[in-house]
């Protein structure tokens, strides 16, 4: 049992840092959150240069053939730098849905160009009555056609091809067939821009059924946990930073205990939420029998902690943490979009509580 | 980052899993409920057979009768002992921390002479750290240590000390150097509890019990030979026992954390709140799904440390966060029990209505102490602030 990382692992963790430090520095982020996408061609180009677009998907479709390992350090990576744009949205979300629930043709078809970088994508899920729980989507195919809204999805304006999860379905649609209506949402997460979409007897291809995406939502809840994990270290660094070097009563404020506290908390909840991200994506390549439980672990953990840690991260930072151009709030905003995606911390302690108290009781039964 | 057990591990386990099969005790649950002082020469048979086996103390080097386990076979066998429900070990002390201790600091002679009886509980051991006026500061302590031919002459008093009451031996930091800086005048002296002028009283704690012990010394004679490493660099030898501390008892207290949320999610089945079993109030399913969560996570940090400490050689002060993890959080677990149970979780032992005959009262007080012993949280917080962010120090 090893729960560190390989020596191909630091390698593509190590890389993906240079890479993100030198591709999209902080002035690069800031540049394209004012942009309507947060999305940029160039970057993109270079992202699937580096393979990071088809990083787990199979070699048969030009992708990496990584695990779900890799995925989260990718994404601890990306978190980091707080990478505006569909990154996310296509590889962890939209190319996972594809790659569960597609044919093989559909996931030729649709997973290589993601893999070579022409295409981005993402998925439809929360609807308003529905939220982020698959059995009660409204929005249906009827006659191989798809109506009715869906919020809160993110990247649509850079997507090629929208994912739509339906109650009798996953589907695919192009974003200019007919009956589509996007609209932007405004969000407190500048680089991640959310949108609403209203389909209209919209014509749809199908992927396939429903059941298969829980366990592709699982992983994108996984990557997410650890994007969380990374936006927390970049934070606590900054925090760190400045408690080292801010001055007053003639000392650096780190040597006072109130301050030096909070960056223990801030250290400690970043730690922990790693492991669990780390774990959850190790019980998914596994298939380990608790992987539900573990996802749901870590993004109820990340959930809590993101706030907690960007929270004390602004208050040590004092009127400094405050400011337009003080970047922590910018972590802070992704933290914000990111706790309630695809489940807040509320919602995944009920999901282990129906795994571990309703389902353990049978378990226990049959033992 | 595999987390399967290894071919080896897997041996590992089921060896252990045999032996304890055929030679755990049958009658622990009705010892359990007796005083300390009864049980004790019980704990210590059930060492003794542990050692019979090779299995007290799996993480020394075979050489010195261990069987220089990796850390994921030391977390393996703490997770066979809890599944057994086994007895813990009488010497637990000496087996942690002070073993460890002297095989890395002590001479060949001081190994010779004290390792086997550590591990068979012939002679159990106490840990004589903090004082009156040095707990958390604990660099400051006062208990002096005067050199007189051959021997050290100690007066001083030392407090919170667990087994005093039972200890043969202690691990005795002392001032050996007045007008040094504190933390370079300090040495480890390995003290016979029974030489003339030690005198050790009970020291009561909140839940009634008397875990702990003061000891006071006037005049104790202890030989040169039993100086632990070098003299005036007693605060290195102390702080590698502290870090002992820190970084394994995680390892040695999950399984308890497991067995605990899985006895209040089993009790939350049956347990009435508001006309229906507790398992189906909305808040405390959350308070529960809160709870199996940390202990999961604590699992997995713990797990990291390890591969950490595999890669660097010893445990470092990033096991702050273990010690800060696992107090809190069961401080917050028996939170969540007491909210369960109502009026009920205030019963003590010895009444009939008693949850768990009392267990979760009990458990409630008790776990006051865990954010205090082997270093406050503040102590951990400011060792994480400095050692680990390299913040400056505040202290």
């Amino acid at each position: 049992m090893e729960f560190g990382l390989s020596e191909s692992q630091r390698l593509l963790r190590d890389n993906a840092r240079k890479f993100f430090a030198t591709e999209c520095p902080m002035a690069e982020v800031r540049r394209l959150m004012e942009t309507e996408t947060a999305f940029d061609a160039a970057l993109w180009a270079k992202l699937a240069e580096q393979g990071y677009t088809g990083c787990i998907f199979s070699e048969d479709y030009g992708g990496v053939g990584l695990g779900k390992g890799e995925l989260v350090l990718l994404m601890e990576e990306a978190g980091r730098a707080l990478l505006p744009g569909p990154f996310f949205s296509t590889v962890a979300l939209a190319g996972p849905v594809i790659d569960a629930v597609g044919s093989p043709e559909q996931k030729k078809k649709y997973l290589s160009p993601i893999c070579a970088g022409e295409a981005r994508s993402t998925v439809a899920i929360f609807e308003d009555a529905a939220a982020w729980d698959p059995t009660r989507f409204q929005v249906s195919a009827v006659n191989g056609k798809l109506s009715g809204e869906k919020r809160f999805v993110t990247d649509v304006a850079a997507a090629d091809w929208i994912v739509v999860a339906a109650s009798n379905g996953v589907f695919l649609v192009d974003p200019k067939a007919s009956g589509v209506e996007i609209a932007p949402m405004s969000g407190m997460d500048l680089t991640r821009k959310l949108y609403t979409m209203r389909m209209n007897h919209t014509p749809a291809e199908k992927l396939g059924d429903v059941a298969g995406l829980a366990g592709a939502l699982d992983i994108a809840t996984a990557a997410l946990a650890a994007e969380m994990a990374g936006g927390m270290q970049r934070t606590l660094e900054m925090t760190v930073e400045y408690a080292k070097t801010r001055k007053q009563f003639g000392k650096p404020i780190g040597s006072f205990q109130a301050v030096q506290h909070q960056c223990a908390d801030m250290y400690l909840e970043t730690e922990s939420s790693r492991s669990a991200a780390y774990y959850a994506a190790w019980a998914l390549e596994e298939k380990a029998p608790d992987a539900t439980v573990a996802v749901s672990i870590a993004k109820m953990y990340t959930s809590d902690a993101s706030r907690t840690v960007g929270n004390r991260g602004i208050q040590v930072q004092g009127g400094m943490g405050f400011t337009w151009e003080n970047d922590v709030h910018l972590y802070y905003r992704r933290a914000k979009a990111s706790e309630t995606a695809f489940g807040d911390a509320t919602f995944h302690r009920e999901r282990i509580a129906r795994l571990v108290i309703d389902v353990g009781a049978e378990t226990a039964r049959h033992a | 980052m595999d987390l399967n057990l290894s071919p080896e591990e897997v041996r590992f386990r089921d060896e252990l899993r045999a032996w304890l099969q055929a030679n755990a005790p049958q009658d622990w649950s009705e010892w359990r409920e007796k005083s300390i002082e009864e049980s004790f020469p019980y704990l210590r048979a059930w060492q003794r057979k542990l050692h019979e086996g090779r299995w007290a103390a799996v993480s020394w080097p075979k050489e010195y009768g261990g069987r220089g386990a990796t850390l994921t076979q030391q977390a393996i066998f703490w997770e066979e002992m809890a599944r057994v429900e086994a007895p813990p070990m009488a010497n637990s002390l000496g087996l942690g921390l002070i073993g460890p201790t002297i095989i890395a600091h002590g001479t060949e002679a001081q190994k010779k002479r004290f390792i086997p009886k550590i591990l068979s509980a012939e002679e159990i051991w106490c840990q004589g750290f903090s004082e009156p006026n040095a707990g958390s500061d604990l660099a400051s302590l006062q208990t002096e240590a005067k050199l007189d031919g051959d021997h050290y002459i100690v007066n001083g008093q030392k407090v919170w000390t667990s087994y005093g009451w039972v200890g043969n031996w202690c691990e005795l930091v002392v001032r050996t150097d007045p007008n040094a800086p504190k933390h370079k005048g300090l040495s480890v002296l390995l003290i016979d509890m029974s030489s003339p002028g030690v005198e050790v009283r009970p020291l009561r704690q909140m839940t009634g019990e008397s875990e702990f012990n003061e000891m006071f010394f006037r005049d104790v004679r202890v030989p040169v030979e039993n100086l632990l490493g070098q003299v005036n660099d007693g605060w290195n030898v102390a702080v590698s026992t502290l870090m002992y501390e820190r970084g394994s008892y995680g390892a040695r207290l999950h399984p308890l954390f497991r067995r605990n949320i899985s006895r209040l999610i089993e009790l939350s089945r049956t347990f009435k709140k508001n006309g229906r079993p507790a398992s189906q109030d909305p808040i405390t399913r959350q308070k529960l799904a809160q709870c199996y969560a940390e202990v999961e996570i604590m699992r997995l940090n713990q797990l990291r440390a390890f591969s950490r400490i595999t890669a660097t050689g010893a445990p470092g002060p990033e096991g702050s966060i273990q010690k800060i993890f696992w107090s809190e959080l069961n401080q917050r677990l028996q939170q969540v029990a007491q909210e369960m149970f109502g009026p009920y979780g205030q019963l003590l032992a010895e009444d009939s209505h008693a949850v768990d005959k009392g267990i979760w009262s009990y458990g409630y007080l008790r776990t006051r102490g865990n954010t205090i012993e082997a270093g406050t949280s503040e102590v951990q917080r400011s060792i994480i602030g400095h050692f680990v962010l390299g913040l400056p120090k505040s202290y």
